[in-house]
């Protein structure tokens, strides 16, 4: 069934991931590109770019949409620039999707790219005691592990998860991302590996945190009347979800130092990470029962397992069933991260959430090489930026 | 012997008490009563409440620990390394419940991931985050409370 905010993917394109240290503009292409190709139409006949910025690479990585456009030569197509951290290729999308549903264009290409420094992700430099993300630095040493670590921390006080539970998920996606070109991570790694790995934040270790990686990845989106002058059956978009946290956020969130208060208003029914599936769900007018595959974005190790339950693909608590249960391997009732995830890829922030569509694109055609769900027909990605971003796609075919 | 002043780490100038008895200082909405933290101005993050006025309000100084980690590796700038080199320190959110926060902070140091469990009691303390020349840069941190009580 076809939904009436449906739009369709029209063509999906990657460069590897690695730390090549080149220019960001020159993985964005190279995706971009390669979108086109699978398109089967020309750069030319692209009416809207929209760019997923990044914050890492200067001025050109504010306004990514007109970088990206000028980088391929100018057509006087319109373009958009997004930023909304690890969110940005999803803001990114929808605002493709929504120029495209207001019937103000045919078919946008949507586009990110980063290249990033080696170690921590560190604020920009200059004193800026007004910036929470400068703040939580140098008040508190508190860095992106440092978040994921309490996160995890509560999975092993609350739900009685363990180092192997954690590690587990990292043997799962390393075996996922084996068969996948775009990977920078293809090895096998055992569950011993995992625990030798040095410590980053306790309960976290070095191999269970996922590295920083130069990337780029691209989409085609169009209208599903453009769509059938070019292809059959082609995957649709059934929904995009960037909703932000509702008042109050009772979960401490990457950069704040605080929560909101819960003294005088009552606590939200879904806690945000929930809320982002949830509206994607509604809007999509499909359910966790009827997925065949989910793409999380596994930050860390343990923080897979709190998408699970964010998601739907069980109750709270029972994420590390799930897993052990063998469910979210390749093969088991609700594959996850098929790709292998951040674990094989590590961050390239802008073009994350558009490398999610990418992978939930080529399972749903049957491409996904070496790593296919058979009989895929519905998948959702997960994702969520700092600072309140919501992200999350689902894909249909 | 050098003589230094004890101040306010950069950007959190206010948001502690650097005398007397330690204690954080949110802001309470005068409108709809719900407490900020770090302190506010300009407009309540309550979106049902139009306020824009604010008091400071010290917070409960005991709280309980809702989750904790470490940094065992040297955080970037702008972290600064207190002393010759870095060492690992543990840091834990802490839910006040009058207020209905949890805040984030260090754990003093000496006090290891090992002593801390989901749920444990810990009050506030004020200590010294860095120093230069001139200055002893304060900041807060959470300390476990002994069975005995209050240790600080």
């Amino acid at each position: 069934m076809t939904g009436k905010n449906d739009v369709a993917v029209l063509g999906v394109g990657m460069h590897p991931w690695g730390k090549w240290g080149r220019n960001f503009v020159e993985y964005g292409i190279a995706a971009a590109e390669a979108a086109l190709d699978d398109a089967g139409i020309a750069w030319t006949d692209v009416q809207f770019v929209s760019g997923a910025d990044t914050m890492r690479n200067g001025y050109p990585g504010y306004v990514s949409g007109a970088t990206f456009a000028q980088a391929l030569g100018w057509t006087g197509c319109r373009v958009a620039s997004s930023y909304a951290a690890c969110a940005s290729g999803a803001t990114a999308m929808e605002a493709a999707r929504t120029r495209i549903l207001a019937g103000l264009c045919d078919v946008a290409l949507v586009v990110g790219a980063d290249t990033t420094p080696k170690g921590f992700l560190a604020p920009n430099a200059g004193d800026r005691p007004d910036d929470p993300d400068w703040l939580r630095f140098r008040l508190g040493g508190i860095t992106n592990p440092t978040y994921f670590a309490l996160y995890a921390r509560r999975r092993v006080d609350l739900h009685g998860a363990t180092d192997t539970d954690f590690a587990k998920v990292k043997v799962k996606n390393a075996r996922h991302g084996l068969a996948n070109p775009y990977a920078r991570y293809r090895k096998e790694t055992s569950v011993e590996e995992v625990l030798a790995s040095p410590m980053v934040a306790d309960p976290l270790r070095l191999l269970e945190i996922c590295a920083t990686s130069d990337g780029g990845a691209a989409v085609v989106l169009c209208s599903l009347e453009y769509a059938r002058r070019h292809t059959t059956n082609p995957v649709r978009v059934a929904a995009i979800s960037t909703v932000t946290p509702a008042y109050p956020n009772t979960i401490i969130e990457m950069p704040n130092l605080a929560t909101d208060s819960s003294a005088v208003a009552a606590i939200p029914e879904r806690p945000f990470k929930a809320s982002i599936a949830h509206a994607a769900y509604e809007e999509a007018g499909i359910g966790p029962d009827e997925l065949s595959l989910a793409e999380v974005y596994d930050l860390s190790c343990a923080l897979e397992l709190d998408w699970y339950e964010d998601l739907g693909l069980c109750k709270a608590g029972e994420a590390e069933k799930l897993l052990n249960d063998g469910d979210t391997t390749l093969g088991g009732r609700i594959p996850v991260n098929t790709s292998g995830g951040l674990a094989c890829f590590g961050e390239a922030v802008p073009a994350q959430a558009i490398a999610q569509v990418c992978e939930v694109t080529w399972q749903l055609r049957g491409q996904a090489s070496g790593r296919q769900v058979e009989g895929a027909k519905a998948g959702i990605t997960a994702n969520q930026g700092l600072f309140g971003h919501g992200s999350s796609v689902l894909l249909v075919r | 012997m050098t003589t230094r002043t004890r101040v306010h780490a950069l950007g959190a100038e206010g948001w502690f008490t650097l005398d007397g008895e330690p204690a954080l200082i949110g802001s309470r909405c005068t409108s709809c009563g719900t407490f900020l933290f770090p302190k506010r101005s300009g407009w309540c993050a309550n979106p049902r409440c139009r306020g824009a006025e604010f008091v400071d309000a010290p917070l409960s100084r005991r709280g309980k620990i809702w989750s904790y980690t470490d940094a065992q590796y040297q955080p970037p700038p702008p972290f600064v390394v207190p002393g010759e080199s870095f060492e690992p320190f543990a840091i834990a959110a802490v839910e006040l419940a009058d207020e209905g926060l949890v805040i984030l902070g260090q754990v003093v140091p000496g006090v290891g991931v090992d002593q801390l469990k989901v749920g444990d009691e810990v009050e506030v303390t004020v200590g010294t985050l860095f120093s230069d020349d001139e200055h002893d840069y304060q900041i807060w941190r959470w300390q476990p409370v002994t069975s005995e009580g209050a240790s600080s």
